[in-house]
């Protein structure tokens, strides 16, 4: 079986407007939209599509996260995924134990790859990915915008710095996926409903062994440093005046 | 006492000004030692920039013909091993750095500070998150090494003039041999760069084609300034990724950013709120930018944009 796993989380939807709670503990999450995290959706539109040209037998979906994670992990199926597993818990765990959950699991899969999103918007951390390829002491590509894989190897383009870059990897291999990579399906009614009958395993963290206590201590959190809304000026006579007065041209 | 190794991002030639960057957060924590870590296939020049930055008091390089190109998966097992002795690395927080942090973090067996864009302590930081909506400060255990990218946007280049000691080193680690660099296509221009020049002119969608975007090129030519662009004008085409300015682009920290045809939207923004002073250009006078710029000017851009350069003379 060449299955092709695939990491999604259940985060504060993109287009919320996210605010600091008032004691600075943390972000408002209680009554607030949550969705999969969109780069985590394209790394399974991407794991789709391999499958659908025959390059892959099975998707397998898997999250890491609080029981309403079942929402997000139906949309997945809805989406095409053949089944997932949550490994539920109420914490929020960090990356490295993350890392090493996913790890466990490879173990048990066989996946012939693995893809995630570069990054979650919630916590902005960008490491899982890597963190996992470490682990499991495999090839890593972070940002990738184009995949194709052929003979047991991936060639993958991914976006740095300073252009793009092309590599080639062998599978098994962790892939980290950027935006520009695909654009992902749309869910239709129907496969809602197939969904419902698709596999969907929960697990608990303890079976997994990781440190449940967070490794890090938020100490508090802040909303940003506001810029202060400056002055329209009426032509480019004046805007050439007011940047010659900050010795800005 | 807080011992820093800072791995130096380069090209094989010259010092990625990240590294400087990285030197000056270290340089935050009170009585730190700061070396810095050339991993290259011949650093000699690469070391020489770095022996140059003030703060700095060694500089490792470990010469091996793997590194030839910044493949993670080569040069996190020689970072992980040099790290030994050393409670903090540091990398920067640019893709180079973000791709190869964290698998020196898992290494290790530690957990990683991601996007470091203040120092409160040797162990304690803050980041953004929430692409810059909230920020947390995050203590992390004083038993741990600490493992962190440092937001380059947040921290001033260090001073030069500095002559620290080069001493050549030997990680001794084997190398997988299952990634493979094929090829890079930067982007050339005899353009400043947008991640260091001191005036960026950005264009959006706006613009409407590749063609439109021709007007920002000429505005920033005039200026001397680097070119960028909301994430809206690389994915309709008009430019290339390598010019994407936001949460997932590139963060900068000029000290004038013009916005044309840009609406502002919170993750461009993110990109651009260390800038010392944002100027937007926009027709719709209700775009979010101008919440946030010191300058704004409403109208035509294609009219105001050529009007602009003529009147820079």
């Amino acid at each position: 079986m060449r299955r092709i796993m695939v990491g999604v989380k259940r985060v504060v939807d993109y287009n919320v407007r996210v605010r600091v709670k008032p004691d600075n503990t943390g972000v408002i999450t209680e009554g607030v939209k949550m969705s999969l995290n969109p780069f985590d959706e394209i790394a399974l539109e991407e794991a789709l599509r391999i499958k659908e040209k025959g390059l892959a037998d099975e998707v397998l979906a898997v999250s890491i996260g609080v029981a309403d994670t079942q929402q997000q992990l139906r949309t997945a199926l809805a989406m095409g995924a053949d089944r997932a597993i949550l490994v539920q818990t109420d914490v929020a765990v960090p990356p490295l134990s993350l890392a090493k959950i996913f790890r466990q699991l490879i173990d048990k899969e066989q996946p012939i790859l693995v893809l995630l999103g570069k990054q979650a918007i919630d916590d902005d951390n960008g490491q899982t990915p890597q963190m996992l390829a470490a682990l499991w002491d495999r090839p890593q590509a972070v940002s990738c915008s184009k995949i194709e894989v052929a003979d047991g190897k991936a060639t993958v383009t991914r976006e740095v710095d300073a252009g793009l870059e092309v590599l080639e990897v062998d599978l098994p291999a962790v892939l980290s996926v950027d935006l520009r990579l695909n654009e992902p399906r749309y869910v239709k009614l129907p496969d809602i409903m197939k969904a419902k009958k698709k596999p969907l395993d929960t697990l608990s963290l303890g079976d997994f062994g990781v440190p449940e206590a967070p490794v890090f201590k938020v100490v508090r959190v802040d909303p940003p440093p506001q810029r202060s809304k400056g002055v329209m000026v009426k032509d480019v006579a004046e805007l050439v005046d007011a940047l010659k007065k900050k010795g800005l041209v | 006492m807080s011992k820093i190794l800072i791995v130096a991002e380069h090209d094989g030639a010259r010092l990625n000004p990240s590294t400087s960057k990285c030197v000056s957060c270290a340089a935050k924590i009170a009585g730190a030692s700061i070396d810095v870590l050339v991993l290259a296939t011949d650093g000699a020049a690469v070391a020489a920039q770095a022996a140059a930055i003030t703060g700095v008091g060694k500089v490792l390089v470990a010469d091996n013909a793997a590194n030839v190109e910044p493949l993670s998966a080569v040069l996190a097992p020689q970072v992980a091993k040099l790290a030994a002795g050393y409670t903090h690395v540091f990398g920067p927080s640019t893709t180079f750095g973000k791709d190869l942090m964290p698998r020196v973090a898992a290494l290790l067996g530690v957990g990683q500070v991601s996007d470091i864009s203040g120092v409160d302590g040797a162990h304690t930081f803050k980041r953004p998150i929430y692409a810059g909506n909230a920020v947390l400060t995050v203590e992390v255990p004083a038993d741990a090494v600490v493992v962190a990218t440092v937001r380059v946007a947040s921290f001033e280049a260090a001073a030069q003039g500095g002559s620290a000691a080069i001493e050549k080193v030997d990680a001794g680690v084997a190398l997988p041999s299952h990634t493979r660099f094929v090829s890079r296509s930067a982007a050339t221009s005899n353009r400043p760069d947008l991640q260091t020049a001191a005036r960026v002119i950005a264009g959006g969608r706006a613009l409407g084609s590749a063609d439109g975007f021709k007007i920002i090129y000429s505005l920033a030519d005039k200026m001397g300034a680097a070119v960028g662009a909301s994430r809206a004008a690389v994915d309709a085409g008009y430019v290339a990724n390598d010019l994407q300015i936001g949460q997932t682009g590139k963060i900068i920290a000029p000290e004038l950013y013009i916005g044309i045809g840009i609406s502002g939207a919170i993750q461009h923004m993110t990109g651009i709120k260390d800038a010392r002073t944002i100027v937007a250009i926009n027709k719709d006078g209700e775009a979010p930018i101008f919440e946030a710029a010191d300058l704004g000017l409403v109208g035509d851009l294609f009219a105001l944009v050529p009007e602009l350069e003529k009147q820079l003379g």
